[in-house]
């Protein structure tokens, strides 16, 4: 399967948090912060991640997951360890 | 009346039931004499013995709001909603600590269940087992703890003086208002919302309860198959909901002016010690616990007009609580109008204690007792008078009302409201 772009991890990422947390897509942007702006607490992060690593062919220890704090850290992460 | 003695009013109802999505339509329901009952139409259902349930008649996904549903067990996705409209029957429009509302120090939750999110645990179970470790939810423990809704009302109203969950089966409902009402009366608090709810319609909990032969297998004839005190009884139909009250010291009432549906006048409890799931055939520890409640509360037998029966439609349960009340209030059981709703809602488990305090409730305030359906012959071990078919009037004055409910493990709880 061909990398994912920028573009494509963050509107996926948006389909992800709009079904975990029902924020509409267009909200989740590269500077917001799962838990202070878009409603994902630590457990919901947790389902984020999985519907993440599933979708973008990526695996995300859970000792990554705490750095991830918006959605922009997400996309960076996720473009520099999807397997291609 | 000093500090540790506060009279305890009901101003506020709520509830998700078979027979409708809020109280006013549940009371409407049962003074209809309507049966929520309905046959099980999911696959799982077809190698079931018994293959009929009580469903509630609105689904909760229809009320909140999805990203909130599933991080929430149906159990406490039906609390939230009783919760939600008897704090607003209350009078209540924000959270403890805003305005005209409740201090959050001064308000409690008890929520019970009997079962807790056994729907949530068992649906993780088939998650892992067909697809692995990694995709069981992070919302499961959470989800699945017994104390689950009373934990997610407390912090939906800002309830800070304590958020309790009393475990006693199908008495957990009547255990956890009875409990609400003492920690008003000894100065806890001034403000507590209480009931019962389940949410356990799911093949294992029903193969379970069918092979104990505890429920009634008339899967032909599923709005009649509940049918408590009638000669054909044959076990208990299993329903499922929510029914929650706002309790509250009758001086916090008055100082805001709140509408007060009754006095919540206490309780009376006591334990079988017997058997632990057959009930003590002579009702001695049912008889205890209305002793109890009698010596306990100034209530009087001569002002008890209604019952609101455990009567599952058990063939032992029945009988032994109408043996009890004739053994503890002799002849003043023939001035009690006896209902059982369990003949139109199911068996509710620990949500029963809830909504039947609420159908409690809403008796006092209509002066109205409802009716039981499906009696078609009265067993002649029923010595007290049961209404039948229709809804049948209360009496004038000051008036009383005895919501009852029994639990596996020989559990009972008997819970007393009057008229103001």
């Amino acid at each position: 399967m061909a990398a994912n772009t920028k573009e494509e991890i963050l509107t996926g990422l948006a389909e992800i948090v709009n079904e975990i947390a029902g924020i509409p897509t267009e909200d989740v942007e590269l500077d917001k912060s799962f838990t202070d702006d878009l409603d994902v607490d630590s457990l919901s992060m947790v389902e984020v991640v999985v519907a993440a690593e599933e979708r973008f062919s990526v695996k995300i220890p859970d000792d990554d997951v705490k750095n991830l704090k918006t959605v922009g850290d997400a996309v960076s992460y996720i473009l520099e360890h999807q397997e291609d | 009346m000093n500090a540790t003695n506060h009279t305890v009013v009901v101003t506020g109802i709520g509830a998700t039931t078979p027979l409708g999505g809020d109280s006013a339509s549940t009371w409407e329901g049962l003074l209809a004499g309507r049966s929520g009952v309905g046959h099980l139409t999911e696959d799982w259902a077809a190698q079931l013995p018994v293959r009929i349930a009580a469903r509630v008649a609105v689904e909760p996904e229809e009320v909140i709001p999805r990203p909130r549903a599933r991080k929430m067990d149906r159990s406490a996705q039906f609390a939230l909603i009783a919760a939600l409209e008897a704090w607003a029957d209350a009078g209540f429009t924000g959270k403890a600590g805003e305005e005209g509302s409740v201090a959050p120090e001064r308000l409690g939750t008890v929520v019970a269940s009997g079962i807790g999110g056994v729907t949530t645990l068992l649906g993780q179970y088939d998650v892992l087992r067909d697809q692995g470790v990694r995709k069981v939810s992070p919302h499961t423990v959470p989800m699945l703890m017994p104390n689950s809704p009373s934990a997610n009302v407390g912090i939906e109203f800002n309830a800070r003086a304590g958020v309790h969950t009393p475990v006693s089966a199908c008495a957990s409902g009547n255990e956890a208002i009875g409990y609400a009402v003492e920690m008003i009366r000894t100065g806890r608090a001034d403000v507590v919302v209480a009931g019962g709810t389940e949410a356990a319609i799911h093949p294992l909990p029903i193969a379970a309860f069918a092979n104990m032969m505890a429920m009634s297998k008339n899967n032909d004839d599923p709005q009649g198959a509940s049918r408590p005190f009638d000669v054909d009884r044959n076990g208990f139909v299993l329903g499922e909901g929510a029914g929650i009250v706002v309790l509250e010291s009758a001086e916090h009432a008055a100082a805001r002016g709140a509408r007060v549906y009754c006095e919540a006048v206490g309780q009376g409890l006591s334990a079988d010690a017997h058997h632990i799931v057959q009930p003590e055939p002579t009702g001695r520890g049912i008889s205890a616990a209305l002793t109890n409640l009698l010596a306990l509360t100034d209530l009087k037998p001569a002002e008890v007009v209604h019952v609101n029966a455990h009567a599952t439609s058990t063939p032992q349960g029945d009988v032994a609580e109408v043996k009890a009340l004739r053994g503890v209030f002799g002849d003043d059981v023939d001035h009690m109008a006896i209902s059982a709703t369990k003949s139109m809602t199911g068996h509710l488990l620990g949500g029963a204690g809830g909504i039947e305090t609420v159908a409690s409730v809403l008796a006092l305030y209509h002066r109205v007792a409802p009716p039981t359906i499906n009696v078609d012959n009265l067993d002649p071990a029923i010595d007290a008078d049961v209404v039948l078919d229709k809804p049948r009037e209360l009496p004038a004055g000051p008036i009383a009302a005895l919501n009852n409910s029994f639990g596996f493990g020989g559990h009972n709880v008997v819970l007393a409201f009057r008229t103001i």
